[in-house]
């Protein structure tokens, strides 16, 4: 883990609101599994005290050959408003890589495995499919959205292997929810990363087979020290009794923690 | 030029990170060598364990957070079994925060934290906002204060300082009343109580409703108490609230505060207290000072 002044590549609005960030250097290197995240210092260009803490942001996906990461975000509030005016050839401060991620080994090579995303939760799951790829795992996205507006990366899911979009209102794709076609798709692992009630509702769908889900929550530090982001453990006599989101996940074997 | 004398503490430095914003240390020491801290204040021990409360436990506010974790800790006899242990092999002074929620537990937690090697002080925290028993209910009435800093003080090996909450009307009775009932020094401030209602919602923020406020919004409100009350007391006191570079050391020191330490800070940049200790001799020197502490109340000091 590192903190770093990135030099931004490319960034552009890839969907309502929803941005696509390349940054470059080192700390890229020191990335060990999909499913990681990086805290960003977004103080704007006078460096001024608003907004003070960092933002947690998934890494969609990297590539070490060129030092890249890309992240994918949703622009609403100050800090991630502010980081969508960050412009090409500028720095942006990073501490990362952050957090344990999925476990691309938990599908056998060979293997195949179901990756379901609910809108800004599906940027890592497209690391994650690249991972599973390179290990000989057959792949297959099922990615839920609200409307057409929100789509994005149809086109690169599609391309590494079988993809279904649903969205809420049907202007895109299929109309429904993710969890409407997990009968249709045939998986040994299921990853998952999305909201809370998509994440529930996962938990209760697919019990036969390992599931993983990444979890997002309220970070102050995002290294493990400040006890913002716990959940319970869903096993009363575990030892510690709690998990932090930002260092012992995001992603978390499914039922082992709290969703909430 | 850095070194400073307070009791128990012979500090290197006078920069420490501020309790709670540091866990006990794990974290950092993956990041830095602790031994560049002029001490470390580890995250407040309870006689027994504590979970704290539900989440949201944080909400961002213009300058500054406000924090309701609720006192997590695994309680002290896990603290000496499994955290404690790191500090043998690192050379900083270590500070152990104590909290409670009756007379009792304060007083049962600070003997058998006092009796560990390891620990150079007591800090004792009467002013915790964001549990329901204890914690402020000790920090707000100057008896009840006096009463439990006597009753810790006659159980501990170690120097005691009492870390004062900003939440009050009065801060230098509360600072007398602790100073006469035998504190060894002052750790102020503590957090402000505040709330952030989300629009959406039209509900608090967080999950506890209230949270303490820290962060450069609350500086001022630190400077202003601790030039109150270290024109008034005759214990040191360790200066926080907002601290985010040398300047705001250099401003705590002029206050009158001895030592500092940095809390939220820590989150926006772990590297900051290193940073920080490595910025001060410079700024001395462009002020013509050689030893920091002349700095000590110098706003007040005629």
């Amino acid at each position: 883990m590192m903190q770093e002044n990135m030099r931004v590549l490319a960034h552009e609005e890839i969907a309502d609101s929803v941005y696509e960030l390349k940054l470059e250097g080192e700390l890229v290197q020191a990335i060990t599994e999909p499913g990681q995240f990086v805290h960003i210092r977004v103080a704007g260009r006078t460096q001024t005290i608003a907004p003070l803490l960092r933002r947690p942001i998934s890494i969609s996906s990297a590539d070490s050959s060129t030092n890249t990461i890309t992240l994918i975000y949703r622009s609403g509030g100050l800090g991630t408003g502010l980081l969508s005016e960050t412009k090409i050839g500028e720095k942006v401060d990073v501490l990362g890589p952050l957090g344990h991620g999925f476990p691309v080994d938990a599908t056998p090579s060979g293997g195949k495995a179901l990756m379901i995303g609910g809108g800004v939760g599906v940027p890592p799951l497209y690391g994650l499919s690249q991972a599973l790829i390179a290990r000989g795992v057959q792949v297959t996205h099922v990615l839920g959205f609200r409307s057409a507006k929100d789509v994005f990366y149809q086109t690169e899911f599609n391309k590494m292997g079988q993809t279904i979009v649903m969205t809420e209102d049907g202007t895109s794709g299929k109309q429904g929810r993710v969890t409407d076609v997990l009968d249709s798709v045939d998986f040994d692992v299921a990853y998952a990363c999305g909201p809370i009630p998509m994440l529930r509702a996962l938990e209760q769908a697919i019990t036969e087979k390992p599931l993983f889900v990444s979890l997002e929550q309220r970070m102050g530090c995002g290294i493990g020290a400040c006890m913002a982001c716990v959940t319970h453990t869903t096993d009363p006599n575990d030892a510690k009794g709690y998990r932090r989101v930002c260092c012992d996940g995001p992603v978390f074997k499914a039922r082992e923690v709290e969703l909430c | 030029m850095l070194e400073v004398q307070l009791p128990g503490l012979d500090l290197k430095n006078p920069v420490m990170p501020a309790s709670g914003c540091f866990a006990f240390g794990a974290e950092y020491s993956n990041l830095y060598d602790l031994e560049v801290l002029g001490a470390v204040t580890i995250k407040a021990a309870t006689l027994v364990p504590r979970f704290g409360n539900p989440t949201p436990r944080v909400a961002e506010t213009p300058g500054g957070m406000l924090n309701a974790i609720g006192l997590q800790n695994p309680g002290v006899n896990e603290i000496i079994r499994k955290e404690l242990p790191r500090f043998e092999d690192i050379k900083v002074p270590v500070i152990a925060n104590i909290a409670g929620s009756e007379m009792d537990d304060y007083v049962l937690t600070a003997e058998k934290m006092s009796k560990q090697s390891v620990v150079n002080a007591l800090e004792l925290n009467i002013s915790c906002p964001n549990v329901k028993h204890g914690g402020i209910a000790f920090g707000t009435v100057p008896e009840v204060a006096a009463e439990l800093t006597a009753k810790v003080k006659a159980v501990s090996e170690k120097p005691v300082y009492v870390k004062l909450s900003p939440n009050v009307t009065d801060i230098v009775a509360m600072a007398k009343a602790v100073e006469e009932a035998g504190a060894d020094g002052l750790s102020m401030i503590n957090t402000l109580l505040g709330m952030r209602i989300d629009l959406r919602t039209q509900k608090p923020v967080l999950s506890n409703l209230t949270g303490g406020l820290s962060g450069p919004a609350i500086k001022p409100v630190a400077i202003r108490m601790i030039y109150e009350v270290s024109k008034k007391v005759s214990i040191p006191i360790i200066g926080m609230g907002g601290i985010q570079n040398a300047d705001d050391v250099i401003e705590f020191f002029l206050a009158g505060a001895s030592a500092v330490a940095v809390g939220t800070a820590n989150f926006v940049d772990p590297f900051v207290c290193p940073k920080i200790i490595k910025e001060l001799p410079e700024k001395l020197n462009a002020m013509g000072v050689s030893d920091i502490n002349e700095l000590v109340g110098r706003s007040w000091k005629k």
